[in-house]
């Protein structure tokens, strides 16, 4: 079907209609047919569609946590047009039939673009490369990689997947942790709080030390890094050294780093427990301001649901993750309400679809350019219910919180996914 | 007061009710029969998910001096190893009807989770590295008895704090008791961001037992893990008998009336000479006796004079 999407303010800029044509395009809006169904988007703001570099959908292997479907659902009221499926499911994703069922399961779903992140490492096992190649031959077109959950922390490892997807244009994304500096039990940041709750600490230097030998690695083999969720000041520090160098290095912030802080865990509440852990209010003004400035490019969820008994155990023995895809644009919006709709667009759509190379994603508003968008009531204020949610987990650490803008319409693809904040079909 | 989670939990007034108590409970232990009928009918379960067996003896013997029924759980490994949930295990063992339940787990904050989960009086005796606030009343009220008040007395704490649960409790407890704590530790056992937590706090710390011992109303002495030894911490166990453990040399720097705790288990020849440990001035069976006292009074004020 056909629309026009009447009196939207574009990036917040200026207001004009969008008229969506049969073929899923925007197309100038006077070649659009008289009798074509008209959106009321008065007030709202217009963005592309958003994109997520960072996506847990839980399948195959934990369809009780979540699977494609429901993930693409929370994906697409949340304004997504596209999200990267990480590989941390069971079995991984590290073979080309691995990420071509995930890629046909999210076209099945057809709520988002589910593009399949595969793995560095065979099984995340560290050690061995996986079929990198064969994963971009696939239908799938995989060009993001990564152990996320796991860091690839040998360096001999980290520098070959480097070398070898220069071939064809790939990226490392890399779940920057030193195991030997940050363990499997460290779940809190390292600090008074944890001196003080008796928790493993998860230094912030345990981070640092992997992104500064990465962006090293990236200069000394020419190829381009990723680096997943940034969570401190530090990391920061050495971003903006490395991009002051030209080194080829991109990097991520997660919605919950921008807001919550250590001091939530004093309750124990393992809903709070994510990795890498939320961290002290400096580092978070710190993550705010490089997101700002361009040294951090791009706002990514690390959306993580779990289910319910995965997160009832003691907090060291809980599931690292939070729920985030359909909170994230409110919470970047509370977070930093001086940052333009622009800038919004930019880290939560332009720039995340050029880091994972999804072409017809993250496009301006404009003719030609394939229907992606979100529209936004910038101004809506709304409470977070966890039971509202269409993730299938509740780990949902924004609960009861007060956040500012709403999403209202999503268009996929030239059709309506989500309208007047509801799911379509 | 519902549960024990915390030292934190607890007024001064708190404190002070408890020891009243406590003092009370200490005189039956006197008594030839030494059973009173306060809690008959009230189950009291002691469920531990980590190896002890002071701490659940102590319990044990407290609940059944009060006429209550006891049951112990051993639950080490049995949650997360065999995929049950903590609230699954917890949830299944207070459905059997439990007024109390008293928890033991490795984990920091367990107990706490806990409490938030069940109907059952919850009493924290030690959750990971967190707190064990049995064990700082006890220490307190050992030393009261000892010293008179705490009020302005000087306590050095000595031993591996980022590790010790007892730590955590026991300088909350002191302080809240108008004790002058000093913590003493190499810096490789010292919990991060001490510093900041130790002047919001009050208490004071020192790399030099030497330094602190001369000043010490009291010493307590914690234990250290066999599994810190292997150089990980400190390159070896002589040398940190010698930079940190209370050797007979340092035995010396006390006067003859301050009295020397330790939680127990001793490591005797590591962190506490043999001398120390038998000197008249030790107070660690001391601190068993007054272990039951304490945990007769905690379950006395949590259970007692409830609807049964």
């Amino acid at each position: 079907m056909s629309f026009v999407i009447t009196g939207a303010s574009l990036l917040g800029e200026r207001t004009a209609d969008l008229y969506v044509d049969d073929a899923g395009m925007l197309q100038p809006v006077d070649s659009a047919p008289a009798g074509a169904e008209r959106i009321d988007a008065d007030g709202l703001v217009a963005l592309p569609g958003l994109v997520d570099l960072h996506t847990h959908l839980r399948e195959p292997g934990r369809e009780d946590a979540e699977t494609i479907l429901t993930g693409s659902r929370a994906a697409a009221l949340g304004g997504y047009t596209a999200v990267l499926a990480m590989a941390n499911t069971t079995p991984v994703t590290d073979t080309a039939e691995a990420a071509t069922r995930v890629w046909e399961l999210g076209r099945e779903a057809g709520l988002v673009h589910v593009q399949p992140v595969g793995a560095v490492t065979r099984g995340l096992a560290g050690e061995e490369l996986a079929e990198l190649g064969l994963m971009h031959r696939s239908r799938a077109r995989v060009t993001v990689f990564s152990d996320d959950g796991k860091c690839v922390h040998d360096p001999r490892v980290m520098r070959r997947a480097l070398e070898y997807v220069k071939a064809f244009g790939g990226v490392v994304s890399q779940h920057s942790q030193d195991p030997a500096l940050a363990g499997p039990t460290a779940c809190c940041h390292e600090g008074e709080i944890s001196g003080r709750l008796g928790l493993p600490g998860w230094p912030g230097i345990a981070e640092e030390v992997i992104v500064a030998r990465d962006v090293l690695l990236a200069r000394h083999t020419g190829s381009r890094v990723h680096v997943a969720h940034v969570s401190t000041a530090g990391s920061v520090e050495v971003l903006r050294w490395a991009k002051a160098q030209g080194i080829d290095v991109t990097a991520e912030v997660t919605p919950h780093h921008l807001l919550l802080t250590t001091d939530l865990l004093t309750g124990y509440d393992p809903t709070y427990k994510v990795n890498p852990p939320l961290r002290p209010q400096e580092d978070v003004e710190a993550l705010r301001a490089a997101l700002a400035d361009g040294t951090i490019d791009a706002v990514a969820t690390d959306h993580a649901p779990h289910a319910r008994h995965d997160k009832e155990h003691a907090f060291v023995d809980a599931a690292f993750g939070m729920l985030g895809l359909e909170t994230a644009l409110a919470v970047v919006r509370t977070a930093m309400p001086d940052l333009s709709w622009a800038d919004v667009a930019r880290v939560m759509s332009t720039t995340p679809a050029r880091i994972a190379g999804l072409a017809d994603q993250g496009r301006p508003l404009e003719p030609g350019s394939p229907a992606h968008v979100v529209l936004v009531d910038p101004d809506a204020r709304a409470t977070v219910d966890r039971d509202a949610s269409v993730s299938l987990s509740r780990n949902n650490p924004w609960h009861g919180r007060e956040l500012t803008s709403r999403v209202v319409h999503t268009v996929y693809a030239g059709r309506l996914t989500v309208r007047d904040g509801a799911l379509v079909g | 007061m519902k549960h024990l989670l915390s030292v934190d939990d607890l007024s001064v007034d708190d404190i002070h009710q408890l020891f009243e108590t406590a003092a009370d409970m200490h005189d039956v232990q006197r008594r030839e029969v030494k059973k009173l009928p306060a809690l008959r009918g009230r189950t009291v379960v002691n469920m531990f998910f980590e190896d002890s067996t002071r701490t659940r003896s102590s319990f044990e013997i407290a609940g059944k001096w009060l006429s209550a029924d006891v049951i112990n759980v051993s639950a080490k490994g049995s949650s997360t190893s065999k995929g049950e949930s903590l609230r699954d295990t917890v949830l299944t063992v207070c459905a059997m009807g439990v007024d109390g339940l008293v928890i033991r787990h490795p984990a920091s904050g367990a107990a706490l989770q806990v409490s938030q989960w069940v109907d059952a009086a919850v009493v924290n005796a030690g959750d990971g590295m967190h707190e064990h606030p049995t064990q700082a009343l006890l220490d307190a009220y050992t030393l009261q008895r000892r010293l008179g008040s705490l009020e302005g007395r000087h306590v050095a704490i000595i031993g591996d704090l980022t590790h010790s649960r007892v730590f955590r409790s026991n300088v909350q407890c002191l302080t809240k008791l108008g004790a002058q704590v000093t913590v003493v530790a190499p810096p490789t056992l010292m919990p991060s961001g001490i510093g900041a937590w130790s002047a919001a706090a009050g208490f004071e710390t020192s790399y030099d037992v030497d330094e602190v011992l001369p000043k010490a109303d009291a010493v307590m002495m914690l234990r250290v893990q066999r599994e810190r030894m292997s150089g990980a911490y400190f390159p070896s166990p002589r040398e940190y008998t010698v930079g940190y453990g209370l050797t007979r040399d340092r035995l010396a720097l006390l006067g003859p009336d301050v009295p020397i705790c330790h939680p127990g288990p001793m490591n005797r020849g590591l962190e506490i000479a043999a001398d120390a440990a038998d000197a008249t001035q030790s107070v660690v069976l001391e601190q068993v006796s007054s272990g039951l006292a304490i945990r007769m009074a905690v379950l006395y004020h949590l259970l007692a004079g409830e609807e049964a």
